[in-house]
């Protein structure tokens, strides 16, 4: 048999992508650049070299389509209908469909007459990373996508004035039509405006945009259209890209951390079937055989001789272990300089401190990519978050230029951030490099969890208050311990993830620093500092909170395994810890948890979620643990937690109703009301759909997750090693209450949840049982050592 | 290598294959099919689920010989994007699945659930997804659809 590359399922996601001008699979520029240019001229087009490129994320490079120019980022066919290009793509969090409406909705088109193009280097403009809550700030707000489309439709109807001879302010669009006010008989469409040309002009900062009052299309809970091919079978995933050719590769990984290659013996897979091909690079080894099943069993017989492993540190001391290693990187967010003196003249301090494990992103599906590196060129057909910043990288690790080399982003299993996408993209290249033809790479599921992904950071966090004789904070202190190595890859370190360090390269260096410099500018990009504090930096306040005494100090130490942005990187350890310390100075104060909170907010959005979390959940005021709680058997309660997402990304706060068995330290989340602001609502389905499962992904990491390793080596290699809520565990009512904000910008939504569920659940367990866990995940082993604790207290 | 036939979604194959290789392999790599997934390759998360003789198997632990002359129903088979399958409807109307790597799995199990057990409780129906993941965790979604086609498949007969 031999399988041939399958027809488009659903034309939009699949190897060669039809354009909506032309209804073929060719290029959009050699199409173009046989179309004939027209040019429209702007009024004020000194002003337009200022849109976009300030604020763009990506770096660009050879041959990446430029940011200001219209043209990047949008088309019109001959038959009107509308191909956007985007560097932010879907990685199952709805946000195609909602770029897709924001075209439709700047550009006064209908949703079905957009098809959307993201991340090809090829045709897609460089907007860096798909992460971080950061694509609705990107393409919504006044620049990039959003502008663009605005532009567009301005100069549309600039066209159409010309063409029907009427001003242009006596003009509408809608339904893809110019169209005269006084007179809708008298009308042209944007195909026959265009006629599939360029648009050669630039991103015009003065478009005007709709406001949220006036949309039709954003707003609304438009439907994914991935989602028939997705629940039929015929949605392509980058593990279902078939090239003519293809073999199947599968990497030999070293069985201990930091082993090296000694020696690989070839003839012990010589004879085997599929034409087996050995392949050394370094520390990197690979097999590429005919048939993935062949290829499997290759990988599985190759003798490699390992030198010795360098050694882990011990598992159940590695948080001693993280907080006293040198060197460290230390960085001061906010630092008012009185934080000693008004902890040493407190009538009471409090302390705590909060540790959190390395997670994994854990990826359903092994990552997977396929690689075609022919003599000096290569296609990369990868699920990685960013494909321009992969195409520098990847040039490196193959030792090509990077305008030879084309990255397609293919959807791979949901990723939540670093997972081994980039990984086993690099697997693919330098697989598919040596054997001259296309490979596919998946990995297994013990080299996606042992050897492929970045984990998520481990912290340890110290929170310090100073109370004064009404229990009031009058200074608070956040310091923290977390280890980092590799990171994502970007443009030029190939040795931040695993396949790139194995072939040679070096992760991005450790530059330690002590002591930390004072700060210059105020960011809470990593949520550091706690939302009750003033973020007060250079003279101006902005945080969210009244505390005038103020310091969060950050150290980094190298960390024994590579590290990377796992959804809500930092800002989930750091709001744990402070969010469930705010509730223990609340409970030392006998103060209602929500009444304690506002005391000390002075941001209205903060506020605002936590009033609207708090109504939701009909929550009850009184301090925290319940009276009623029984000291024994089933025990309830309720507890809160809120967060303005990277300082300003996003608002939202959730109150969390939990069930204690304390005979067996068995937690069960019974309800979850959250409250979120993310400005605008795009896509109300859309948003409730990440708010959900960010709210069960937290939980999930809450509860059970937690790497594991031995004096060698990772030992959470599979789903019983690492554990994860399945689909039949006892599934908490969530309900939601979406605070819409037309008047703002927009803001993230894919991580506000996610950001505060283990402190609302760890505040509810004391409120259940009285008992204080700090430690995630809350296993019922833990929760019953909480228990004890408090009992011998009693 | 032996020659092992099979029948999937209707339509007679034969493979000339190691006879060791898990089904997957083939329907994946042979076939070009896209619905069963490798999720983990041990049996653990559910991604590679198709339907022999009203059961749910895990195809990336099964060995083609253990299903030699077999009828196979992958997720391709139970309705298509024009005339879709009542779970893959309620999926739909649900908009329930983000990444959607797991959604195989999802509805080719709660399938041959239903399929046997037509009013099975919504404790049931959590029951019998208890081996499935979604790491998404799409988790609501999903069991909300699978009630819905529970109900419009009653409705149906």
């Amino acid at each position: 048999m031999s399988p041939k590359p399958k027809a488009p399922a659903n034309g939009m996601l699949t190897a060669e992508v039809p354009d909506a001008m032309s209804g073929a699979s060719v290029s959009r520029r050699s199409f173009l650049a046989g179309a004939g240019a027209l040019v429209v001229v702007f009024s004020a087009p000194s002003v337009l070299e200022t849109a976009g490129a300030q604020e763009f994320e990506g770096g660009g490079g050879p041959g990446a389509p430029s940011p200001n120019q219209l043209d990047s980022w949008i088309a019109i066919g001959a038959d009107g209908k509308v191909t956007a290009y985007t560097g932010k793509e879907e990685i199952g969090q709805g946000i195609s469909t909602a770029q897709i409406q924001l075209v439709a909705e700047e550009l006064c088109v209908p949703f079905s007459q957009v098809n959307l193009i993201y991340c090809d280097t090829a045709r897609t403009p460089d907007q860096g990373i798909t992460s971080g809550s950061q694509s609705h700030p990107t393409n919504f707000n006044h620049r990039n996508l959003g502008l663009a489309a605005a532009t567009a439709r301005e100069a549309l109807l600039e066209l159409g004035s010309k063409r029907l001879g009427i001003p242009a302010d006596q003009l509408v669009a809608a339904e893809g039509m110019i169209s005269a006010k006084s007179d809708a008989s008298k009308k042209v469409g944007y195909g026959e405006l265009v006629r599939g040309q360029k648009f050669e002009i630039q991103l015009d900062p003065n478009a005007k945009r709709k406001p949220a009052s006036e949309w039709t299309v954003l707003g609304t809970e438009a439907r994914r259209p991935d989602m028939p091919a997705l629940v039929t079978g015929q949605f392509e995933f980058v593990h279902n890209v078939r090239l003519p050719g293809m073999l199947h590769g599968r990497v030999v990984r070293p069985p201990v951390v930091g082993a090296k290659v000694v020696s690989v013996d070839e003839s012990s897979v010589k004879g085997m079937p599929g034409r087996v091909q050995v392949v050394v690079k370094n520390d990197f080894v690979g097999v590429v055989a005919e048939k993935p099943w062949q290829a499997l069993q290759a990988a599985n017989k190759l003798k490699v001789t390992w030198s010795a492993g360098t050694g882990l540190p011990n598992h159940g001391d590695f948080y001693n272990y993280l907080r006293t290693a040198k060197p460290t990187r230390d960085t001061l967010l906010v630092n008012s300089k009185d934080v000693d003196q008004k902890l040493a003249q407190a009538s009471t301090v409090l302390k705590a401190t909060y540790y959190y494990p390395y997670q994994m992103h854990g990826s359903m599906g092994s990552s997977c990519a396929v690689a075609d590196v022919q003599g000096d060129k290569a296609t990369l057909y990868s699920p990685t978050q960013g494909v321009w910043p992969v195409r520098g990288s990847a040039a490196i690790l193959l030792g090509l230029k990077p305008e030879n080399v084309h990255v397609i982003f293919r959807r791979g299993s949901g990723c939540y951030g670093l997972n081994a996408a980039d990984t086993v993209t690099f697997d693919a290249a330098l697989l598919s490099q040596a054997a001259g033809k296309p490979v596919r790479v998946q990995l297994t599921r013990k080299d996606e969890m042992a050897w492929g992904e970045n984990y998520g950071f481990a912290f340890v966090m110290d929170e310090r208050a100073a109370l004064d004789g009404e229990g009031n904070i009058v200074a608070w202190d956040h310091e923290s311990w977390s280890a980092v190595l590799g990171n994502r890859p970007g443009y030029n370190t190939p040795g931040n993830v695993i396949t790139g360090s194995l072939a040679g390269f070096a992760p991005e260096a450790f530059m330690a620093r002590s002591p930390a410099p004072e700060p210059r500018a105020y960011s809470n990009n990593s949520n550091g500092v706690p939302s009750y504090v003033a973020g007060n930096v250079d003279g101006t306040a902005k945080g969210t909170g009244r505390i005038t005494s103020e310091r969060s100090l950050m150290h980094n130490i190298e960390s024994p395994f590579f590290t990377g942005p796992l959804r809500s990187p930092q800002r989930l350890q750091n709001t744990f810890a402070q969010e469930c310390f705010m509730d223990e100075v609340a409970a030392r104060a006998k103060a209602d948890p929500v009444a304690f909170r506002l005391r000390y907010l002075k941001d209205s959005r903060v506020i605002d979620v936590v009033k609207g979390a708090a109504e939701l959940a009909n929550w009850e005021a009184r301090p925290s643990p319940n009276p009623r709680s029984q000291k024994t058997g089933m025990a309830t309660g309720r507890g809160i937690a809120c967060v303005a997402y990277e300082g300003n990304n996003g608002y939202a706060a959730m109150v969390a109703e939990v069930q204690v068995d304390q005979n067996t330290g068995k937690v069960s989340v019974k309800r979850i009301f959250f409250a979120n602001d993310s400005g605008p609502i795009s896509n109300p389905n859309g948003l409730r759909n990440q708010i959900e499962g960010g709210t069960l992904q937290g939980m999930s990491r809450a509860l059970v997750e937690e790497v594991t390793w031995d004096e060698q080596k990772v030992t959470s290699v599979d789903w019983q090693s690492y554990r994860t809520l399945p689909l039949g565990f006892a599934i908490p009512e969530i309900r939601v209450n979406l605070i819409n904000r037309p008047d703002q910008p927009a803001t993230g939504a894919g991580e506000t949840a996610i950001t505060i569920v283990a402190a609302a659940v760890g505040n509810a367990i004391f409120d259940a049982t009285g008992a204080r866990i700090r430690q995630v995940p809350f296993t019922p082993e833990r929760v019953k050592a909480a228990l004890s604790q408090t009992l011998s207290r009693a | 290598m032996s020659v092992i036939r099979l029948t999937v979604n209707g339509q007679a194959h034969s493979f000339d294959v190691d006879p060791s290789t898990p089904l997957l392999y083939v329907l994946s790599d042979d076939l070009a099919l896209n619905g069963p997934k490798f999720g983990c390759g041990l049996g653990q998360c559910g991604a590679c689920t198709v339907i022999v003789k009203g059961q749910a198997i895990r195809s990336c632990i099964t060995p083609m010989k253990a299903v030699a002359g077999a009828e196979i129903t992958t997720l391709e088979g139970i309705g298509t994007v024009e005339k879709p399958h009542p779970l893959q409807t309620a999926f739909i109307e649900e908009q329930a699945a983000q990444c959607g790597f797991c959604v195989n799995g999802v509805i080719m199990t709660a399938k041959a659930f239903l399929d046997k057990n037509p009013r099975a409780s919504e404790e049931e129906i959590q029951q019998a997804m208890s081996g499935v993941l979604c790491r998404c965790f799409t988790h609501t979604r999903m069991l909300r659809a699978i009630a819905q086609a529970r109900a419009d498949l009653g409705t149906a007969k």
